[in-house]
């Protein structure tokens, strides 16, 4: 079911958390609501299952305004960071409880767990209490509490926060697959990108309130609207250096190298500071416009080594190459920058 | 743990301390059933006529059952109020967002530490305006709200440490605000209610000052207030008995305390098992 934020604002006190945000969700999409913590993505989260009012501004699933509907009635399934199962109730019963209290009879339960608890490959453990599962078993309980009322929306609140870091690329796909299955609409709070890119359709990035980019995972990452962004996307992260443009190139100050630019770029930013973004795999050795610096850090990440290369003046440029380059920590390098991949954005920060 | 020390001067010096408590049980119990010239320590003669008050009403004196039936009365009614109470009020106190919570909480603190004694005499005057002295119905109001607040206390902190989240969860499956603490939340803190029943119970059997002042007439008459009358009786003095007496009064605070012992903890540890 399609989901659609209408100027949604929400305060705490005098506080505007959030101000105004327009997001919509298609029918059958995940979304990932990305951004560092105190960003507003939880309160959202909260505001379309109605645990929090919403102070200005319509909630709507398909063409129904449930701004006003209480979370009893709203029929969305949540699945909470830390899985709150019910201790006290077997898992056949923790699964059952929606069922239970909208008055379904028991052998209808009884199916519909069965039913759900084989989706999420939990069948042998309907008899134990939470106590007695692992995280992941917990977590997939959860999902299957969530699932069982075939809610119009699945809200997951960082759902991978709370698992090691195996169970978690497990989970990653087997909720994936379980969203894709059932043809639920969700929506995923992370402040995890990798998980935001891995899992989710589209990725909605917030910061203080308000949502700055919402598109793809791989256009998010190529096209980023703001640093922010761009240094919020990609592992390690993306490397920015300061300079100016002139006569069509970008030039940096400690070393005099220059970059070129579009023609646009070039016109409208002629002779002003901005600043570029450099993702790791587009600075290495056989790279195009070549700059000298000195390698500062080194880390094996096994099947890629990362290299932090520090320019004259102390900035750094990262760089991640498939095969072990034979440098060590304080050697002089010149390697190159594939200029056609450079990301240039003005002192606001804003991509041009 | 017991490896690495020897034993026997740990249990030796224990023994020494605890020995005049563990004579003073052991003739506790066998002055009951026994008699004992004077001037010497060792029983000459096996006797059960100081159990005779369980057969026979002892003159000037309620019959033990008729008080033993009020003392059951009197502290179970007090639980049960206190645990209703002190479940719903500590539910409130901890989750809801009540008007002047924090005076409330305040004043619960008060009213725990406040020393009872003191309140005697007013108690005591209230009573007699409600028509309500010398009943057991007054004396278990007057019990019940001097222990609620305890109960309040202790309650609110164990719901204090059940998750939110376990409660937004409910919320979300479709159950009432009501539903979420009779189904969900209660659940969690079982083992506080166990622990606060027993104790409550316990309380009330052992409640002397508040039966003796408030409700001294043979019909309504508790355990404990016998107890204290047959001491106080200087015509008919009878040590024998007043031990046997003693002894059943104090045999199901002992036989709650063996069942219980590991619940009743509880209310000392927090313990919420999750």
């Amino acid at each position: 079911m399609r989901i659609l934020l209408d100027k949604f604002t929400k305060k705490f006190g005098n506080l505007t958390v959030i101000d105004e945000m327009d997001l919509e969700i298609h029918d059958g999409e995940m979304v990932a609501l990305l951004g560092g913590s105190g960003c507003g993505k939880s309160t959202t989260l909260f505001a379309i299952c109605g645990i929090h009012k919403v102070n200005g501004g319509r909630i709507l699933f398909g063409d129904r305004d449930v701004t006003n509907v209480t979370s009893q009635e709203r029929n969305v399934g949540v699945v909470f960071q830390s899985f709150a199962l019910y201790p006290h109730m077997t898992v056949e019963h923790n699964i059952g409880f929606p069922l239970k209290l909208r008055k379904e009879s028991a052998s209808e339960i009884k199916r519909k767990v069965d039913e759900i608890a084989e989706m999420v490959h939990i069948e042998p453990l309907l008899q134990r209490r939470p106590g007695e599962l692992s995280g992941g078993q917990q977590q997939r309980v959860a999902l299957a509490r969530a699932l069982i009322r075939r809610p119009d929306v699945l809200l997951l609140d960082e759902p991978l926060a709370n698992l090691d870091a195996t169970l978690r690329l497990e989970m990653r796909s087997e909720i994936r697959r379980i969203q894709q299955e059932t043809g639920i609409t969700a929506v995923l709070v992370t402040h995890d990108q990798v998980e935001a890119m891995s899992m989710c359709d589209r990725i909605a990035i917030m910061d203080e309130g308000k949502i700055i980019q919402i598109t793809e995972p791989k256009d998010m990452y190529e096209n980023p609207v703001t640093d922010y962004v761009a240094g919020f996307l990609g592992s390690p992260p993306i490397a920015f250096l300061k300079g100016q443009i002139q006569d069509g190139n970008f030039i940096e100050p400690s070393t005099g190298i220059k970059m070129p630019v579009s023609k646009a770029i070039a016109g409208s930013h002629a002779g002003r500071e901005v600043r570029v973004g450099i993702r790791p795999e587009y600075f290495h050795p056989a790279g195009g416009t070549k700059i000298k610096g000195k390698v500062s850090f080194t880390e094996s990440q096994g099947r890629e080594t990362l290299y932090n290369v520090t320019l004259p003046d102390g900035n750094i440029l990262r760089s991640i190459q498939g095969s072990h380059s034979p440098v060590n920590i304080g050697d002089d390098v010149e390697w190159g920058i594939d200029t056609a991949h450079i990301l240039v954005f003005d002192q606001d920060g804003m991509r041009i | 743990m017991s490896g690495n020390y020897r034993k026997w001067p740990m249990i030796l010096f224990l023994g020494i301390l605890t020995a005049p408590l563990i004579l003073m049980y052991i003739y506790l119990f066998v002055d009951t059933v026994t008699n004992t010239p004077p001037g010497t320590m060792i029983p000459n003669e096996f006797t059960l006529e100081h159990w005779r008050f369980l057969t026979e009403t002892i003159p000037g004196r309620p019959s033990i059952w008729l008080a033993t039936w009020n003392t059951f009365v009197f502290a179970t009614v007090t639980t049960v109020i206190v645990l209703v109470i002190s479940s719903a009020a500590g539910y409130s106190l901890s989750r809801l967002q009540l008007p002047a919570r924090s005076f409330f909480l305040g004043g619960i603190m008060v009213l725990h530490a406040f020393p009872t004694v003191t309140l005697l005499i007013a108690i005591f005057l209230i009573l007699q305006m409600l028509g309500l002295y010398n009943s057991l119905a007054g004396v278990i109001l007057v019990k019940t709200s001097l222990e609620l607040p305890f109960g309040i206390w202790i309650m609110k902190g164990f719901y204090d440490t059940v998750p939110w989240e376990i409660e937004m969860a409910g919320i979300q499956d479709g159950a009432t605000r009501f539903q979420v603490w009779t189904k969900l939340v209660l659940p969690q803190v079982k083992p506080a209610i166990m622990a606060l029943g027993i104790f409550s119970f316990l309380a009330g059997w052992s409640e002397f000052i508040l039966p003796l002042v408030l409700a001294p007439d043979n019909k309504v008459q508790v355990l404990s207030v016998y107890l204290a009358a047959l001491i106080a009786d200087d015509n008919n003095f009878d040590m024998a008995l007043f031990k046997s007496v003693g002894v059943f009064y104090v045999l199901p605070v002992i036989i709650l305390f063996v069942f219980f012992q590991n619940k009743l903890m509880n209310i000392y540890s927090g313990g919420n098992k999750g």
